[in-house]
């Protein structure tokens, strides 16, 4: 008897303690996936005849994507040996000079994977040979082989560096962040207005013109529409362009005074937002051009921001004053199974779905002052929770990359409203604007 | 009590300059001297709950004066008072009200949550009559005055607590002559139709404050149309957090942005 209640003690209190671990709010949050990282190393690339003219921005621009991606452990080029295969042809068995494959598995190098090849000036367009090999199976054909063509010029040299990272990126089941779009609103000409830019700051390009208030923008998951709130007519109300040229496009808003928080459905053919016509905000859905729209939340409360859970149609996150301060809530897109999701001490807002549909980005300021937001991360199926920024100014409006990986958010840590980038393990931060305030980045696809 | 010390021989003279005094048809009365301080219910403490003073100085004031609200918490990590909100442990306000007010303050701790309250009484008093024969005018005050000086100088806006879209103390005062304003100028302006705009401070998400701006607007509405001014000669807006008139960092600044302001239709 009394061995099975000492054995029932210390499972009781060894689930007690695995229980606290688990529900440690500082547990970190791994979007990576079992397995670690795999370790690339990229050989500087030559090239011959005139290609060899752009082989700087060439591997910059290559080092630079694979890096950024967040999946690799980059290997120093210092580490590498003194040569370098160009062709599947040139590795040997047994070289120790870097020809063959077991030069770069064993150390000082220790890589799982080689990324080789060379350039070419085929009939005056630049051609890129590029090879993907593991490095621990000797006389193993490359798991990736392709050509790319780009005019014999730096821009061509940079093109199909671009492809290449992308195409090594998309064989670890990873997205490349080039082509990506920020769009975002900034006070620059003296009033809001909305402006897109690539994924590292730059290509910065006005959108809007009205010169009046312009905020919240929202991008399309297929990247070609852009959804944003206007005060040109007087009260805010919801505008849709193209992307790439911000020609407007049609979009019914309800008679109220406020039409708001637009967001796109996963397939694009919808648009969620919050629109006071029943006297307080209160969610909607309506068609890309806002007819047909239904009414979803039920509450006499600000309810605001719906956006829609990319891996689970039928369901969204959105904020909402119904139990006091503005907290975030999960529920159902017919308005029923309404969860609190954060735990109602301070105020949260400007959910962001992973297109995972489980991670979820959000501001909160828990731990601080009213109005000091920071970015948070929950595990929604845990509802377990990191904090990514600490501290440093407002943190707000966190938006995910179409990476899964990476994420941009408005910061005052500088002393104004800036648009900064990161890994969501907090490292890579990186600021991306300077002029004026900056705000309410929305990530997503090139157009 | 001067009187009773006073030779006999000086208090004649006195009465005399007194008397001319109050021959030189001078209208405006002599202000009343600061009237005691009005005590707060102190709560009888003890058990670790917040230790609140609470006083308005002075207690009485005519109507257009005005007093200073104090107030000193220990032992609480929220303090707020109706009329303002969130506020800091100690402090003071310079209030003005048109009519006796009693303020509330709730201070909560980990121990539990103390009240006080505090109530200024207000003199209708005996005001000024203001300036005669204005070039022509006659009496009318609204004479030469466009629409737009009409509605900043004859309404006001109405403040909000924190996070709240109801209209309490102090708002409803000012709402209630804001009604008597409108209408006036509704009649003087026939065609005009006037814009409800509701604020937020600047600590809320912008979106959030969308909303929250929105329902200050229309609770300000429904309240003046309950007074009588027509529905459809005021429109809403909400500006949320988008167009504050100060952007300090302070109790003071947020407790000016979170408003309903009254303008003119374009």
């Amino acid at each position: 008897m009394k061995k099975i209640t000492v054995l029932a003690l210390t499972l009781a209190l060894g689930s007690f303690a695995l229980f606290r671990i688990l529900d440690a709010q500082d547990a970190k949050i791994n979007i990576n996936g079992p397995g670690g990282q795999p370790a690339l190393a990229v050989i500087d690339f030559r090239g011959s005849g005139a290609a060899q003219a752009q082989m700087s921005a060439f591997n910059g621009t290559l080092f630079t994507d694979l890096q950024t991606s967040g999946i690799f452990k980059m290997v120093p080029k210092s580490l590498y040996p003194l040569q370098n295969p160009q062709r599947p042809e040139d590795l040997r068995p047994a070289s120790g000079q870097g020809m063959a494959l077991a030069d770069w598995a064993g150390s000082p190098v220790n890589a799982s994977h080689l990324a080789y090849g060379y350039t070419a000036d085929q009939n005056g367009t630049l051609v890129l040979y590029g090879y993907l090999n593991v490095t621990n199976a000797p006389g193993s054909q490359p798991l990736l082989f392709k050509r790319y063509f780009g005019s014999l010029d730096e821009g061509g040299a940079r093109k199909v560096a671009h492809e290449f990272a992308a195409d090594i990126i998309a064989q670890f089941g990873g997205a490349s962040l080039a082509g990506t779009k920020i769009y975002f609103v900034s006070s620059r000409t003296g009033a809001k207005e909305i402006w897109s830019m690539d994924y590292d700051g730059s290509n910065q390009k006005q959108l809007t013109f009205n010169r009046s208030i312009n905020i919240e923008p929202a991008v399309s998951p297929d990247g070609t529409r852009v959804a944003y709130v206007s005060f040109a007519k007087g009260t805010p109300r919801i505008m849709v362009m193209d992307s790439s040229s911000g020609r407007t496009l049609q979009f019914y808003n309800q008679q109220a005074s406020l039409n708001s928080s637009p967001s796109f459905s996963q397939d694009g053919g919808k648009i969620y937002y919050s629109s006071s016509v029943s006297g307080t905000a209160q969610i909607y859905v309506a068609d890309l051009d806002g007819r047909n729209f239904r009414r979803i939340s039920n509450s006499r409360a600000v309810e605001v921001e719906p956006k829609i859970n990319p891996k689970s149609p039928g369901t969204m996150a959105f904020s909402s004053g119904r139990s006091g301060p503005e907290q975030i809530y999960q529920g159902n897109t017919d308005g029923g199974d309404v969860q609190q999701l954060t735990d109602g001490t301070g105020e949260a807002s400007n959910p962001s779905w992973n297109p995972d549909g489980v991670h979820l980005l959000y501001a909160w300021t828990r731990g601080y002052a009213q109005g000091a937001f920071n970015i948070f991360l929950m595990d929604t199926a845990s509802r377990h929770y990191d904090q990514l920024t600490s501290g440093a100014g407002r943190n707000e409006n966190p938006s995910w990359a179409p990476d899964g990986r990476h994420l941009c958010f408005m910061s005052t840590r500088t002393g104004s409203a800036q648009i900064w980038t990161m890994l969501a393990d907090g490292t890579q931060l990186k600021r991306l604007t300077t002029t004026g305030q900056n705000l309410s980045p929305a990530w997503g696809k090139g157009n | 009590m001067m009187f009773k010390r006073m030779k006999p021989a000086a208090f004649w003279p006195l009465l005399g300059v007194v008397v001319i005094a109050a021959g030189c048809g001078h209208k405006t009365p002599i202000p009343a001297p600061p009237g005691p301080v009005s005590p707060s219910t102190t709560p009888t403490g003890g058990n670790g709950k917040p230790a609140i003073e609470f006083t308005v100085e002075p207690a009485t004031i005519d109507r257009g004066n005005s007093a200073t609200l104090k107030w000193s918490v220990s032992g609480a990590n929220y303090i707020s008072i109706d009329v303002f909100g969130a506020v800091q442990a100690t402090g003071s306000r310079n209030v003005s009200p048109y009519d006796t007010i009693t303020y509330h303050l709730k201070a909560e701790g980990t121990a539990g949550t103390s009240t006080a309250e505090t109530t200024l009484t207000v003199n209708p008093g005996n005001p000024a009559a203001p300036p005669q024969g204005d070039n022509g005018a006659g009496n009318n005050p609204n004479a030469g005055l466009s629409l737009n000086d009409r509605i900043s100088r004859q309404i006001q806006d109405a403040f909000f607590a924190y996070d709240q879209y109801d209209i309490s103390g102090e708002a409803q005062a000012t709402l209630t002559r804001d009604a008597t304003a409108i209408k006036s100028i509704l009649q003087d302006f026939p065609s005009a139709t006037l814009i409800v705009e509701g604020h937020c401070d600047e600590r809320g998400s912008a979106e959030y404050n969308l909303g929250l701006g929105d329902r200050r607007a229309s609770a300000t509405k429904d309240f003046l149309v309950q007074l009588g001014v027509p529905a459809g000669k005021l429109r809403t807006v909400s500006y949320g957090k988008e167009r504050p008139q100060c952007t300090d960092a302070t109790e003071d600044c947020y407790a000016k942005n979170r408003r309903a302001h009254i303008t003119a239709a374009p």
